[in-house]
């Protein structure tokens, strides 16, 4: 049952932004913001590409993304698989969908890091301004200086239900196992 | 030998010892030291630390500047200037083809005026932090600014006025605010017109006008003008509480002069303050019982949509006669040339200033109210009902100071008022009518200013004085010197000084009100996608350029830091080009500027999301320059561009681009 609830609470990550990265300088008191969603990124991406075009970096536009097409698909397949097993309500099941959110997690982090290199790397040779060695490579998670802006990544509102949902299932996974290997061990002290 | 050593030396001692007494003794010679008067802590109390806010907004006339200033209070900060009557090359106002339509009236195309009293909008008889209304005296206007974009929003003309002083002041909902001619003219037919100025007493009428700001678009409309006996009407409030309904103007000249009004208008031991029932004057108006006669004038309005200014032109306006409507309005004696004319925060008090008199009445609205009931007149004025002065008034201000010229009131039940002659505020009980308080200023006030002070509910705490004469209290600068105004704290029994700052012009009137009723309001940016500018370019893809005739039309853009198109060619000598230039950046305290070498108009100053239109008629053949005037990012000084100017025969073809990189040089 709680499995069920914690697969269907996975559909939040369709409405509310998953990660995102706040930027803070000396002339941007307020701070900038881009949140990004399961298929585009709002807030401040304008005044983020007006300011990026000066260091040659591409501009950010919903479509660079192919992920953005596809990632809907991928938790109808993680909420279902979910949904599936809490109705199999075998521990392998669990275990099965236990895997399809790590390794989802882990593509979703490798993909991030790989935009973020290209676009950090990838600049317009003919740049207004060129700081010799200098990449603008966004943190994968936590903080980074950048010339004067300061910058963050960290989970959204999305982020943190999707890692809410892991744990939970984990502890599902624990729970389960624990019981399991202790009626197991009960099973031995009656059956010696 | 010796003795007359001691002689000499005693006589010496007591000579300098004379010395010295005679200048130290206090009141023997005047002191040359400016004053001061500042006590220890009142630099804390006007300190607005880095980065933090004023507490209160301070909207000041800017005077002869035609101009609408914007202080913060208590810190004295300038914050804006508001083009409002007077073209500013700064912004472009008045020089854009959009700002153009905003400073036509039917003298034609007026770049300036005279502006004096701003006045904030109200909602239950309390600042509202939606308008400022200020007027023009010299060629007779009223302007309203939005508070949310401190722009001027609507200009509108008043017809058969002379010269409009006792405006822009409004009724407790600004269902309307006035305007009061300060000269009397003759009025209607060309023939009616052209009199004799000796024949002032037949010929020359007054007129009050109403005007009804639209809630929605702002825009200014004459709802209806009452016409007056010749006289030169001042200053005016409306009524409130138990006087609302009513409003109340302050006029001169009952003598009626015409020349040398300094004596000659100066002459009658009383004039009158104007009690007006504005209730029954609209439902008079609308009842049908006034005539349309000629009175034609511009009304001007900025389309924020459109990013431009629009002006109407009307033939008539609406006038009732008093002398048809007997109960419209009734003439209240009041001492020597009245100024000033306040009411209080109650509404139960109307305190006129006369500004040649040693004293200050104070009318009663209750028993105004009974005299009329009662018929309790001592005459007519032209035909209109004169009351007793001792059946209205509630009592008089004894000996209060020289010259009373104007009144603002806290919420305590104090009144402040201004004397120029002897250069101080006073502060006195409305319900003693007793001075209790007195505070000289430097020097020689005019008007002053208690946020909230002329509505129903006074905010209070600071009185600001705004003084006619500035001389000694800054570093000199030649013989041209700012305006000086004064704070002063109101918080304790006594009035204490906190700071002297500069303004421009010639302040006259002022008001404040608290910063949170106008922070919330305000726009940072037009939207892109709300511009309907009929010549806006939504970004670059829409940059063009197009001829029509001898009209060039340049679709133009700017983005930090570049415009598109930015070399022009194909522009010959006989053409008139009009620089449409759209910024397209959606971020606050982005403007871009647009100035072209040798053109005649001013720079354009663009807000994000706006288009503005410069005219340019190209005289020198040749390739000239174009830049931005506002530094606009690191790559600001690379933002130009050029136009090529062909002689008026040549073949070159019409085109405008912006090369990238790729595309090479």
């Amino acid at each position: 049952m709680l499995l069920a609830l914690a697969a269907i609470a996975l559909a939040t990550l369709l409405t509310v932004p998953i990660w995102r990265i706040d930027l803070k300088a000396p002339q941007y008191p307020e701070g900038l913001v881009m949140p990004i969603s399961h298929d585009h990124f709002a807030g401040d991406i304008q005044k983020i590409n007006g300011l990026n075009h000066y260091i040659g970096m591409a501009t950010i536009e919903d479509n660079m993304f192919p992920e953005f097409a596809i990632m809907r698909y991928a938790f109808y397949l993680l909420i279902s698989w979910g949904v599936i097993a809490a109705i199999i309500g075998k521990r392998s099941a669990l275990f099965s969908w236990l895997f399809a959110l790590f390794a989802f997690v882990i593509w979703a982090m490798w993909d991030m890091y790989a935009w973020g290199y290209k676009y950090g790397h990838n600049l317009d040779p003919h740049a207004a301004i060129q700081v010799e060695g200098m990449a603008y490579q966004p943190p994968l998670l936590g903080h980074k200086k950048l010339l004067n802006f300061d910058a963050w990544s960290t989970p959204d509102q999305g982020g943190w239900v999707l890692f809410g949902v892991i744990t939970v299932a984990v502890l599902l996974y624990l729970h389960d196992h624990w019981v399991h290997h202790r009626a197991k061990k009960k099973l031995k002290i009656a059956n010696p | 030998m010796k003795r007359s050593i001691i002689i000499t030396g005693g006589t010496l001692g007591a000579a300098a010892g004379l010395f010295m007494l005679v200048n130290t003794l206090p009141g023997c010679r005047p002191s040359t030291n400016v004053q001061s008067a500042v006590t220890g802590d009142a630099a804390n109390k006007a300190y607005v630390k880095p980065g933090a806010y004023d507490e209160f907004y301070n909207f000041v006339s800017g005077g002869f500047s035609g101009q609408l200033s914007v202080y913060g209070i208590p810190s004295g900060r300038m914050l804006r200037n508001i083009p409002v009557f007077s073209v500013n090359p700064e912004s472009g106002w008045g020089f854009s083809e959009e700002t153009k339509p905003m400073l036509m009236t039917t003298h034609g195309f007026i770049p300036w005026d005279d502006s004096h009293h701003p006045e904030l909008s109200q909602t239950d008889g309390v600042p509202d932090g939606k308008w400022c209304f200020i007027n023009g005296n010299n060629t007779p206007r009223i302007a309203l600014v939005d508070l949310g974009t401190f722009r001027t929003k609507s200009i509108i003309e008043i017809p058969n006025s002379a010269g409009n002083h006792s405006s822009p002041f409004t009724t407790g909902n600004s269902e309307y605010v006035v305007a009061g001619t300060r000269f009397s003219i003759p009025m209607g037919t060309d023939e009616q017109r052209d009199v004799s100025i000796d024949s002032y007493r037949e010929n020359f009428k007054g007129t009050v006008s109403f005007i009804h700001p639209d809630p929605a678009t702002g825009k200014l409309d004459i709802a209806f003008q009452v016409i007056t006996p010749g006289v030169n009407f001042d200053l005016s409030h409306a009524g409130k509480g138990p006087s609302e309904g009513w409003f109340f103007f302050s006029c001169y000249n009952s003598e009626q002069a015409y020349s040398l009004l300094e004596v000659n208008a100066s002459q009658k031991d009383k004039d009158f303050v104007m009690a007006l029932n504005w209730k029954k004057a609209e439902e008079y108006a609308k009842a049908g019982k006034g005539r349309m006669v000629p009175g034609k004038h511009y009304m001007n309005w900025y389309d924020d949509a459109k990013h431009t200014g629009i002006s109407e032109v009307r033939n008539e306006v609406l006038q009732l006669d008093p002398r048809e409507l007997k109960d419209l309005i009734y003439f209240m004696p009041c001492p020597k040339s009245p100024h000033g004319c306040d009411v209080d925060p109650t509404g139960q008090y109307i305190v006129g200033s006369g500004k040649l008199a040693a004293l200050i009445p104070v009318f009663q609205f209750s028993k105004i109210q009974e005299a009329i009931a009662k018929n309790d007149v001592e005459g007519d004025f032209m035909g209109i009902p004169v009351l007793k002065y001792a059946s209205v008034i509630k009592g008089e201000v004894k000996k209060p100071g020289l010259g009373p010229l104007h009144t603002e009131f806290d919420a305590n039940g104090f009144a402040y008022t201004s004397f120029f002659v002897s250069s101080e505020i006073v502060k006195w009980s409305l319900e003693t009518l007793e001075p209790v308080d007195r505070v000289p200023t430097y020097y020689s006030i005019g008007h002053l200013c208690v946020p909230g002070g002329d509505s129903k509910k006074p905010w209070g705490k600071y009185v600001i004085a705004y003084n006619k004469i500035t001389k000694d209290r800054y570093l000199p600068t030649g013989p041209e010197l700012a305006q000086s105004a004064q704070l002063f704290s109101i918080d304790g029994p006594k009035m204490e000084l906190l700071l002297d700052f500069p303004t421009i012009g010639e302040p006259h009137y002022a008001q404040a009100l608290p910063a949170e009723l106008v922070k919330p309001r305000e726009v940072k940016f037009f939207k892109i996608e709300e511009n309907q500018h009929p010549y806006a370019a939504k970004g670059e893809k829409e940059a063009k350029v197009v001829r029509e005739g001898n009209k060039v039309h340049v679709y133009m853009t700017t983005i930090r830091s570049h415009f598109t198109p930015d070399n022009i060619e194909g522009i010959k000598l006989g053409d008139e080009v009009y620089f449409h230039v759209t910024n397209f950046e959606q971020d606050w305290d982005v403007p871009h500027g647009f100035a072209i070498k040798g053109a005649a108009t001013a720079e354009l100053l663009v807000m994000p999301g706006e288009t503005q239109t410069m005219k340019w008629i190209p005289d020198q053949i040749g390739v000239t320059p174009m830049y931005c005037t506002d530094f606009c990012s690191a790559l600001h000084q690379e933002m130009q561009g050029y136009i090529r100017v062909s002689p008026a025969n040549s073949k070159v073809e019409l085109k405008g681009v912006t090369k990238s990189y790729d595309a090479g040089s």
